[in-house]
């Protein structure tokens, strides 16, 4: 139970650890490591049982993800996956990216001029986002298609903006708390400006928070479904979508397609993963709890 | 308007006003503008918050009270037919209708069973990677990134790692059972089966939880515990387990409005089958509003589920605040 004390060095028994760990985490890993490995196979290969953790490694379902080979032969047809990629970065950035200037403005205000009644707003809107998705999909579908939105670059980022903005005041509230206030309460008494208090103090420290919460908030967004495919049309699809209509699709699945599509999907994520290792707890408690 | 001449000119927004024009005659009518009253520092924190407000107001908040509205009608949303008014008769429906029990009973076996398990299986991870050893940072990115997936993905994958016959997760039990796994043969299987995939994606989450626990237990407490002899049990009782309970029940309350939601995965992997044995509330409301275009009755059950998550969040908010007072 107790931790091995750091001044002891670590020898023989922390290697032990890493041994056990390393079993551990690799059992746990295992299917994500399937579908990597199964991106880089062959159709017979990737079918085979036993598992081939041996196999001649093959460069082919990537480029079927964006091209399908037409059976009657001649040139392959786009399967519209790189579109779907576009969609995914360009709407899951840009609602981030609006979701966080609004949401920047408003933690400051929530952070550094409470209101009468700060903490119930804040509850309410920590509970949009807490709320189950199935029910403020039921009239955003109807008004989406009253206000003609469904299918459209600007219906899905305005919600996906919604959506993002509890997650991202949360977090970077609890960046804004983080601060020494007495830095802000010198330069006040030195004169400077509100404008310049925020500019040129707060927003400069809270950098590296607001690029974690950017990240944060665009894997949620890129991997959120539901919306996606109530209100995506053919042409605003993001990847979960069309990942998720691809097995419904033709008669065998295509898991090596399949696969490879999942690999270009979640490569960025396990990197962030690991960049951000030291802001995961806050970014998956709504920056409710720091450490 | 101001009442100390010195301090509102020392403030920044109206400093910026005044310092472009730097006119007092400028200076006397912008003060008393509507730009000057919405500069005050009175209304700084309105102003901050309320284009976040506003947001919220139109893409969420209208919708949510409109579909509020919607429960107390009898309305189709593929229908032309204007709304009729019901009253309480949606809400009265739902707590007599049997289907609607047998839902939230699915979703309840769910969120215990796959709760449980991360608890149980985020405490043990998170007991190993408390310890200090080479590589550790590497290992537990390997263990973190389910977490991070889509949870999409991880319902089309594991329906693949199901099946009969391609599937490794079907292979390895049939090495001991002899028989092929299908999940959908039973409702036992099929619940079981949502809840391992469950579970496998967010015991991270909890491990992550307790390791931020275990990381603040002061070391003396452990050096003290050896002069006096302790056994591992004892310490842990009387030191670890203090400061990860509050963070071992907010991992609970948090995992528990997540997974009372749980759609993706269920709805990837069982459509809710066999028959209905695995539909939860989540997936039949989606079923009421989208495919039986019962809109209004839909409506009326997801407002029950509201209040439920509205209750749970209130008791998470409520462990967070307690948790900073002990720490403070």
């Amino acid at each position: 139970m107790a931790r091995v004390s750091s001044n002891r060095g670590i020898g023989r028994k922390g290697w032990l650890y890493t041994l056990g760990a390393g079993v551990v985490s690799l059992a746990y890993f295992f299917p994500v490591f399937y579908i990597i490995s199964t991106a880089f196979k062959t159709r017979v290969d990737a079918l085979a049982m036993p598992i081939r953790f041996i196999f001649t490694p093959t460069l082919d379902n990537f480029y079927s993800v964006f091209v399908r080979a037409s059976t009657e032969g001649g040139a392959g047809t786009e399967t519209g996956f790189g579109l779907y990629f576009f969609n995914s970065v360009f709407i899951g950035g840009s609602s981030v990216f609006i979701a966080l200037i609004i949401g920047t403005a408003a933690a400051y205000g929530f952070s550094r001029f409470p209101l009468r009644g700060n903490d119930t707003y804040l509850f309410i809107i920590l509970t949009t986002r807490m709320l189950p998705p199935i029910i403020a999909i039921i009239p955003i579908f109807v008004l989406f298609r009253v206000f003609s939105l469904s299918g459209s670059y600007t219906g899905i980022i305005a919600l996906y903006t919604a959506f993002n903005l509890p997650f991202s005041i949360w977090m970077v509230k609890s960046f804004f708390d983080d601060l020494d206030r007495d830095i802000e309460d010198a330069a006040r008494m030195d004169g400077s400006s509100e404008w310049s208090v925020f500019w040129k103090i707060c927003l400069p420290q809270i950098m590296a928070g607001l690029a974690a919460t950017f990240v944060f908030a665009v894997i949620l967004t890129w991997n959120e479904f539901l919306f996606a495919l109530m209100l995506t049309g053919t042409q605003t699809r993001t990847v979960p979508v069309a990942l998720a209509r691809t097995i419904g699709g033709q008669v065998g699945v295509d898991w090596g397609l399949m696969s490879a599509i999942e690999t270009l999907f979640i490569i960025p994520v396990v990197i962030v993963t690991f960049l951000l290792q030291g802001q995961l707890l806050r970014g998956v408690t709504f920056g409710t709890i720091r450490k | 308007m101001s009442r100390d001449h010195c301090s509102v000119a020392s403030n920044g927004f109206l400093m910026t006003v005044t310092a472009s024009t730097a006119r007092p005659t400028a200076e006397a009518r912008s003060r008393s503008g509507p730009i000057a009253w919405l500069m005050s520092p009175d209304r700084r924190g309105p102003l901050l918050i309320a284009p976040a407000i506003a947001t919220l107001l139109i893409v969420n908040i209208f919708p949510l009270m409109w579909s509020f509205g919607l429960s107390f009608f009898e309305y189709k949303a593929n229908r032309i037919t204007p709304p009729v008014f019901k009253g309480l008769a949606n809400y009265a429906d739902l707590f007599t209708d049997p289907e609607i029990w047998a839902r939230f009973q699915n979703t309840a076996i769910i969120v215990v069973g796959s709760v449980a398990l991360q608890l149980v299986v985020g405490f043990f991870l998170a007991l190993l990677f408390a310890q200090e050893f080479p590589l550790r940072r590497y290992l537990l990115m390997l263990v973190l990134s389910p977490m991070m997936l889509s949870l999409s993905a991880v319902g089309v994958f594991f329906k693949l790692f199901y099946d009969p016959t391609l599937g490794f997760i079907s292979r390895i039990i049939s090495m001991f059972t002899q028989d092929t796994f299908v999940i959908l043969s039973t409702p036992t299987r099929a619940i079981i089966a949502i809840v391992v995939a469950d579970a496998w994606m967010w015991s991270p989450f909890v491990m992550l939880l307790v390791l931020a626990g275990l990381v603040s237990v002061p070391k003396y407490l452990y050096e003290a515990a050896e002069i006096d002899r302790a056994g591992p049990w004892r310490r842990f009782r009387t030191i670890t387990f203090p400061y990860i309970k509050s963070l071992l029940l907010l991992a609970l309350l948090f995992r528990t409005i997540e997974t009372f939601k749980i759609f993706d995965i269920v709805y990837l992997l069982t459509e809710g089958g066999p028959g209905s044995s695995t539909e939860t509330a989540s997936v039949y409301v989606y079923r009421l509003a989208f495919q039986f275009f019962r809109t209004s009755q839909a409506s009326a059950l997801g407002y029950v589920m509201l209040f439920a998550v509205i209750v749970l969040t209130s008791l998470y908010l409520y462990g967070i605040q307690s948790r900073k007072e002990v720490e403070i």
